[in-house]
Formats: C-alpha cells, structure tokens, sequence
C-alpha cells in the first residue's frame, strides 16, 4: 500500500482524519497515485492538478523521502520505500503564508 | 413565523447569520470551509434550503459546495470549469493579448424556477451553467465572442461578477464583467450583444464610443421592472429604462461617484442604495465616513446615511457583490466590509447596527426572507 499525506484542507475537504492508504496497480507513479487518489475521492480532483492539463497545481508541491520531487516527471518511479510504504508520499501547499 | 438567513462569503470562510423577522437577535454559524475564500453564496429562489457557495483557494483551486438544509451540511459538487474549445486570448493590462485562463467562479445564480438549474460567473470571464445540481458545468461560449478579444482585467482580474435573471422574460440574461461591460441575451444565452452605449471612460478607454472595455462594478434591477437597470461603474453610476440598450448618468450630488455595490429597495423600485468610495487608487470611503447614499428618485438626488455607522477613522472598503435587500415589511438593508463587519438597517437605511463586526474581510453578503 502507497500512504499519501495531504495538507489540512485537502483532509478536510475529503472527509479525513489521517494519512490515505492507496493500492495503486502496475509502477507506482506521481501520477498512478494521483489517479488513484482521485478514484477514491473524487471531491481532490483539480485540486492538486489541472483538470485538463493534468499539470501540478502552482502552489502545490510533492515530497519524499527527504526529496522535492515536484518537478520530476509524473511518469518518474516514486522512490522504493515510498512503493513499499515504508515512507509516505506527501502533497504539501507551498510555504507562501495567508 | 417570518425570518431571514444572511449568507457571509469573507476571505477565511462563510457565515451563516439567522434571526426572525424583528431582526433584533442574530445567530451566526461557522466559519464554514475555514481558511477558504469564499467569494458568494446563495440559495435558490425556487428551494429556500438549496444552497451554493464558491470555495477558492490560491494553492488548491476552485470547489463548489452544495446544501440541502441550509447550510447544516455541504457536499461539494463539480469543479470543472473548462471554456468550450480552444479559449483564445483577451487583452492583457499592457494590451497584448494574454490567453484565457480559468481562475475561479466569482458568482453563483440559482436560476428562479428549478434549484438544480444555476449559473456561474467565473474569471477569466465567462458564463457556465449547470442544470445537474452543480454535478456537470457547460460554458454558453457564444458570450466570449461578443468582441472577448477586446476585454481586459480590471484590478482584481477579469471577472464575471454580476448575473441577472429576468423574472418577466425567462431567456433573457444580463451579464456585467470587469472591465468588459454589461451584455444581454434574449435567448438564454446562445448569443449575447454588449449594452454599453451611453457608458463613459474618457481616462481607461481611447474609443470614446468604445462598445466594450467598460470597467461595470455592479447591476442591480428590481424584479417588478426588470427593464429598469442600475449600475455602479468604476465612476458614475448610471440608469438604464430600456433593457441596458442605453444609460443614463444619475450620480448626482453623491460625495464620489466610484464605488461598488447597488442596490434597490425590496418594495420601491426607484429607491436605491450606494456606497461612496474616494477614488479608484483609494479604496475607503470620503473623509473616513462610512455613509450609504440612498435615492428614492432613481438617482441623481441622493441622501447620506449615517445613523449607527461609524463617522470617523473608518477605511474600509464595501466590494461588489457585498450589499443585499430583504423583503420583509420594513425592506431589510445589508452590507459587508473589507474590515469584517456586517451591518443592517431593518428601516430601509435610516438606521444600522453591525449584527456581526469581527469576521474575515467580507466578499459578499446575500439575504435570504424565509416566510
């Protein structure tokens, strides 16, 4: 299982209180995560990635395993304790105050 | 029993304000969506506990939240705002053409007759409509190409801001955008025509006769004579009896004619309300008074407000979509303002108390009488 931790007002939005747990089938991706995500709970769709473009959000970034991979390419392999669940995949709102 | 329920959009979340129909003690609940902006909400005309609110956020984007029961639970619907084919360009501050992107939904109108029909005014400026409850957004695209080439972002973008639906004749649509101007459909919305003639804007616009690029701040009509439209513009505000095909200038002797709300009395189709702003580089009203300016002549005569709301040291600013009537017997009169109060008059002006004064900065303020 792939955990994925969301930022407040994503956990809120989708009714969680904790990290999500994701099956996720065949190479564990940015984007088969997301696409899993998104399958699961609906109401997070455009709210990390464009609708159409499917390009991340501006203000969202992703971290792992003590890496920004924001800007790899969403079809990169996740690194392997993240696919195995040894650590989480993180969806983090940009440190831009408000 | 007669009530009314306020619908507060503010820049952390959306307040709920109830009270019955004295209008003496105030209820409020939330922040619903905390740490969201919320740029309106508003109940159906149709079913009074049908409820919509727009739910934005500069790292996460745009939600659309839906109620059944008045506000006590949400359930967020869909959030695809995608322009019908290729979206094209607009002008951009500079004059270049800049691509039209979506950015958020500034607007939400219940249609008048079905709960599950609404309308959606969105940045970059467009018309959207769902007949599904919200499940499903479809663009009426045919409003961009009245000229869209030529519209430009006024300072808080290029906004759809105002939706009016005319109670006498169901496929007629006024539209106001900054700064694009007012546009009107007579055939719910598969073509549009600008209404601008009349409109002036000697300092932003070249063409003095320009048909559109009109910075429109507001419309407002009364259900009785949807023929008779009012509007605060960037300056002056102006009158219409014919549908919007011409206007009339009726600022008269306001302090300042800039400003951003409009609005009629719920039972005196002549009588409206503005509130004065100092100028388009200062946002607060004239000499740190806070004063709503009523007109029982349709314009051009206007008298201050002022009982209850504070004549001194204020500078906050009242936004477009932040004034709204009730229809009770006095006619009830609310606004909100940038510093988090909302005020009331429940004798049509002549006097106001804040029901509600430490909120986020207020977006909008919408009313609802219950009977």
């Amino acid at each position: 299982m792939i955990r994925v931790v969301l930022p407040q007002h994503l956990r809120t939005l989708a009714h969680l209180d904790g990290e999500v747990e994701l099956a996720v089938e065949g190479q564990a991706t940015q984007r088969s995560v997301l696409d899993a995500l998104e399958a699961c709970y609906p109401m997070l769709r455009g709210t990390i990635r464009d609708h159409v473009t499917q390009r991340r959000r501006p203000f969202v970034r992703f971290f792992a395993c003590a890496q920004d991979l924001s800007h790899e390419s969403p079809d990169a392999p996740l690194p392997d304790p993240v696919v195995t669940g040894g650590e989480p995949f993180l969806v983090v709102g940009a440190m831009a105050g408000g | 029993m007669s009530g009314v329920r306020v619908l507060v959009g503010t820049r952390k979340g959306a307040f709920i304000l109830t009270a019955d129909g004295t209008r003496q003690r105030w209820d409020v609940s939330g922040p619903h969506f905390a740490g969201w902006e919320i740029y309106h909400l508003k109940g159906s005309p149709a079913d009074p506990s049908r409820l919509y609110a727009s739910q934005t956020s500069g790292w996460f984007g745009q939600v659309i939240q839906r109620s059944n029961d008045a506000g006590k639970t949400w359930e967020s619907v869909d959030n695809k705002f995608a322009y019908d084919g290729v979206p094209g360009t607009h002008q951009w501050y500079d004059g270049t053409q800049h691509p039209w992107e979506f950015k958020r939904v500034w607007h939400l109108e219940p249609s008048l007759t079905d709960p599950d029909t609404v309308f959606a005014g969105v940045e970059d400026a467009a018309l959207f409509r769902s007949a599904d409850g919200g499940h499903t957004w479809q663009e009426l695209p045919a409003l961009r190409g009245a000229k869209g080439h030529l519209w430009q972002p006024g300072a808080g973008g290029m906004c759809l801001h105002t939706i009016l639906l005319d109670p006498s004749h169901p496929d007629r649509i006024f539209v106001a955008i900054s700064a694009a101007g007012a546009f009107r459909s007579d055939d719910a919305g598969r073509t549009w025509r600008p209404v601008n003639c009349g409109l002036k804007a000697p300092s932003e616009l070249p063409d003095r006769n320009a048909e559109v690029g009109h910075c429109v701040h507001r419309i407002a009509m009364h259900p009785s004579r949807p023929d008779v439209l009012f509007m605060q513009k960037h300056w002056d505000v102006m009158r219409s009896d014919n549908a919007g095909d011409s206007w009339q200038e009726v600022s008269g002797n306001l302090p300042s004619d800039f400003g951003f709300p409009i609005d009629v009395h719920a039972h005196e189709p002549e009588t409206i309300y503005v509130v004065p702003i100092k100028s388009d580089s200062e946002h607060y009203p004239p000499e740190g008074k806070l004063r709503v300016y009523r007109s029982r002549t349709g314009g051009c005569e206007w008298e201050a407000l002022t009982k209850g709301l504070p004549q001194r040291d204020c500078y906050v600013n009242v936004l477009r979509d932040a004034m709204a009537v009730d229809s009770l017997d006095s006619c009830g009169v609310y606004f909100g303002t940038t510093g988090g109060q909302v005020y009331a008059s429940a004798d049509a002006g002549d006097s106001w108390a804040p029901i509600v004064r430490d909120l986020p900065a207020v977006l909008s303020v919408e009313v609802q009488t219950l009977t």
